[in-house]
């Protein structure tokens, strides 16, 4: 595949290691977050921290957006679901995401309400007008990244003249969640940011300046292949070095400095921040998140229906919100592998593969084991073998 | 009622295997259905068991142990680059049949049809399903069709039964993996799952990708030839994909898996599919692939055999079977990192960013 595989090579990969292992001062710990999902999971797939040495430790950061959604929005969604005349029409992995009392989307379609899963703002339009009796809506949710496709499909619904299509929206805003992780008690124990990919192509470089200027932190865009990954890792380790803190882009192939103006302006011209958003595991936020702007209050769920957003508190002994400031690992917490589990996740970062206990569960707690194995080797002296 | 509908005189006028539908009638067991057998599956599947008439097929001795089993076919939609469900309810059956080292010897086929299902569409279907069981070599010796009401099902839904015999001395089972054994893989991975979603509505890919759909008994009679003391246990990956066949096994042998993703074969286009559905190819059903687990001492006989057989082309060594009471799938990723592969939660969806 041109423009992934060269950015899957394995030989390339232990250069960089090496690179970061020979730069790293062991006398030194580094810690990077990496804010996004995509990136979490790359990390993940590809066993990078087996890459890394053990003084650079990368931590996960609420960059998912299915992850970050609290359980009221959910539970609001499969309300408006169950509406008679409703269609609601979601992206596939917010399916399976617990609301209240175990319901999620899929058991509430299989007790018979019209959910359908899309795969674009596009698909559900196309169902507006294949149901013109129906009330079709569609649960946008995402940071900046899915925020244009929304807006555009708002946009085509006007000229369409479509009277049955809504949007309930749920889009939430990196720059804020990072000042809140940066601000939040006693701030995130982190030498710098592994940035947004996907998010920097809309909104570029700018919006992150406040990490440098404010609070010291570096942060470097990085694209979501593994070989990204590890080059960022190597240029955060370089700024913290150099007792640099830049707003530095290695993802230059997708990310301009300005990001794109378009997609911005049309963004700033369907919506506006909320004064404040919830988010699950960091609480709430100001100006986090976006609502639709009354001129185009027609097309928000919203102001259409009588959404009910009834506050629903995560479980008191999930540990999501230390997890997502780095304050423990998944594996810290006592819910972790027991009760919370990806089929039957309780927190946060269990919820989608993105999450940082997802991914810890499904590609890495082997490592817990080869620990444990490790230590009772070494305390019974038992040679291991080559 | 079964396919015995060679005593009942067809209605006047035959059925119109263009542009008709299949009605209620046609599953009431009267003159409609009999006319709907004589016509569209007595041709399609036709042979000296099923011309006999009866609810059931007397089959002569088999002379071994028995193996037997039964599937169900719901795949949407029901014609796919590389096969249709007709086929694929043959390929599917056989194969279950084939990972025990079985010869697979009969089946049987039961309809389940939505009233207002095309005519034509079952005349492709069944044609498609004769012709796979005569490629095959193992007949449907009966069968059955009922219809059910417009929206009670999806177009058709096929069940099928399958028997074989088992040689003598051969015993293959998902238990039977121990540390040191060689997991061998018989080809790319992922081809039947991806040919499905390509197809599937605003999904169409430039770049078609076919099913591997593929009776499996030919490759594994090549193998039990080849190795057959050395041969621990077989399975096809279908749903669940590589990933599940390979925790399953872990559960039922008490074992680990280290396996290499860098000797696993992916096509460049079901890469590239999955890849733009955020899917992982690992997780994706196969029909035509299988997984075997062998000694280490019959390794060398069991790829030269499969990679002599064109269903095995590919065939690789991917990986061993290892010592772990956690029962972990361990991957080196193609990247040089570690990671488990782990059972998929619930379905794979597509990411959104």
């Amino acid at each position: 595949m041109k423009y992934v595989d060269e950015f899957r090579d394995g030989a390339l990969a232990r250069g960089i290691a090496n690179a970061i292992r020979a730069e790293a001062d062991p006398a030194r710990s580094y810690r990077f977050m990496e804010f996004c999902g995509g990136h979490t999971h790359a990390i993940a797939r590809y066993g990078l921290e087996d890459l890394l040495p053990p003084n650079v430790r990368m931590i996960h950061g609420p960059g998912c957006p299915v992850c970050v959604l609290p359980v009221s929005r959910i539970d609001a969604a499969i309300r408006l679901a169950a509406e008679p005349g409703v269609t609601l029409c979601s992206y596939g992995d917010m399916m399976r995401v617990p609301g209240s009392d175990g319901m999620s989307l899929l058991k509430a379609k299989a007790g018979g309400a019209d959910i359908r899963m899309v795969y674009s703002t596009l698909d559900a339009l196309r169902i507006a007008g294949e149901v013109p009796h129906r009330e079709v809506v569609f649960f946008a949710i995402g940071f900046e990244t899915t925020t244009p496709p929304t807006a555009v499909a708002i946009k085509m619904a006007e000229r369409q003249r479509l009277a049955n299509f809504s949007v309930f929206c749920n889009h939430v805003l990196t720059p804020a969640a990072m000042r809140a992780l940066l601000t939040g008690a006693g701030g995130v124990p982190i030498e710098g940011f592994v940035g947004p990919a996907h998010v920097s192509t809309v909104i570029g470089m700018a919006p992150y300046a406040f990490c440098a200027t404010e609070f010291a932190k570096p942060v470097v865009i990085a694209g979501f292949e593994p070989l990204d990954v590890m080059q960022a890792v190597l240029m955060l380790v370089r700024q913290v070095n150099d007792g640099r803190h830049d707003i530095e882009n290695e993802y230059a192939r997708a990310v301009t400095p300005a990001g794109n103006r378009k997609a911005q302006a049309l963004v700033a011209e369907l919506f506006e921040p909320r004064a404040a958003f919830e988010w699950r595991g960091l609480g709430s936020l100001p100006l986090s998140a976006l609502t639709l702007r009354p001129a185009y209050a027609r097309f928000d769920a919203e102001a259409r229906f009588t959404v009910e957003t009834v506050a629903a508190a995560d479980n008191p002994a999930c540990d999501c919100g230390a997890i997502l400031r780095g304050l423990k690992r998944p594996p810290d917490c006592r819910l972790f592998g027991k009760v919370c589990r990806p089929e039957a996740p309780v927190g946060a970062c269990m919820v989608s593969s993105e999450g940082a206990c997802a991914a810890h569960w499904s590609y890495g707690r082997f490592r817990e084991h080869a620990k444990a194995n490790d230590n009772t080797r070494a305390e019974t002296n038992e040679q291991v073998p080559a | 009622m079964t396919f015995a509908a060679k005593i009942l005189k067809p209605r006047h006028g035959r059925l119109d295997l263009r542009a008709g539908r299949v009605e209620l009638s046609h599953g009431s067991g009267g003159r409609a259905m009999a006319q709907l057998i004589a016509e569209v599956f007595q041709p399609a599947l036709g042979n000296a068991f099923l011309a006999q008439g009866n609810d059931q097929a007397i089959l002569p001795p088999a002379g071994g142990r028995l193996a037997m089993t039964t599937d169900g076919y719901v795949v949407s939609p029901l014609f796919f680059p590389g096969g249709d469900i007709g086929s694929l309810a043959v390929h599917g059956t056989v194969n279950d049949l084939a990972m025990a080292g079985a010869t697979p010897l009969y089946l049987t086929a039961s309809f389940i049809i939505e009233e207002g299902f095309p005519l034509a569409d079952l005349v492709r279907i069944a044609v498609s399903m004769g012709r796979a069981a005569r490629a095959a070599g193992v007949p449907v010796v009966t069968g059955d069709t009922k219809v059910v009401e417009r929206g009670k099902a999806d177009g058709v839904f096929i069940s099928t039964a399958g028997v074989g015999v088992v040689p003598a001395g051969l015993d293959l089972s998902g238990d039977r993996a121990r540390p040191g054994d060689a997991v061998i893989l018989s080809g790319s991975i992922g081809d039947h799952g991806v040919a499905i979603m390509s197809c599937r509505e605003n999904l169409k890919f430039d770049t078609e990708v076919r099913s591997d759909s593929a009776p499996l008994h030919g490759l594994v009679a090549a193998m039990v030839a080849a190795a057959a003391p050395h041969l621990r246990l077989m399975r096809d990956p279908t749903r669940g994909g590589l990933a599940a066949t390979l925790n399953e096994i872990a559960q039922q042998s008490g074992v680990g898996f280290a396996v290499d993703e860098a000797r696993i074969l992916v096509k460049p286009q079901v890469a590239a599919a999955c890849e733009l559905l955020g899917l992982d190819p690992l997780f994706v059903a196969n029909e035509g692939k299988l997984l075997a687990v062998v000694e280490p001492a019959g390794v060398d006989a069991v790829l030269g055999a499969m990679r002599a057989h064109p269903f095995g082309r590919d065939a690789a060594h991917i990986g061993t079977v290892v010592k772990d009471e956690h029962r972990f799938v361990q991957m080196t990723t193609a990247f040089g990192g570690g990671r488990i592969v782990d059972w998929l939660a619930g379905e794979q969806l597509p990411r959104i960013c």
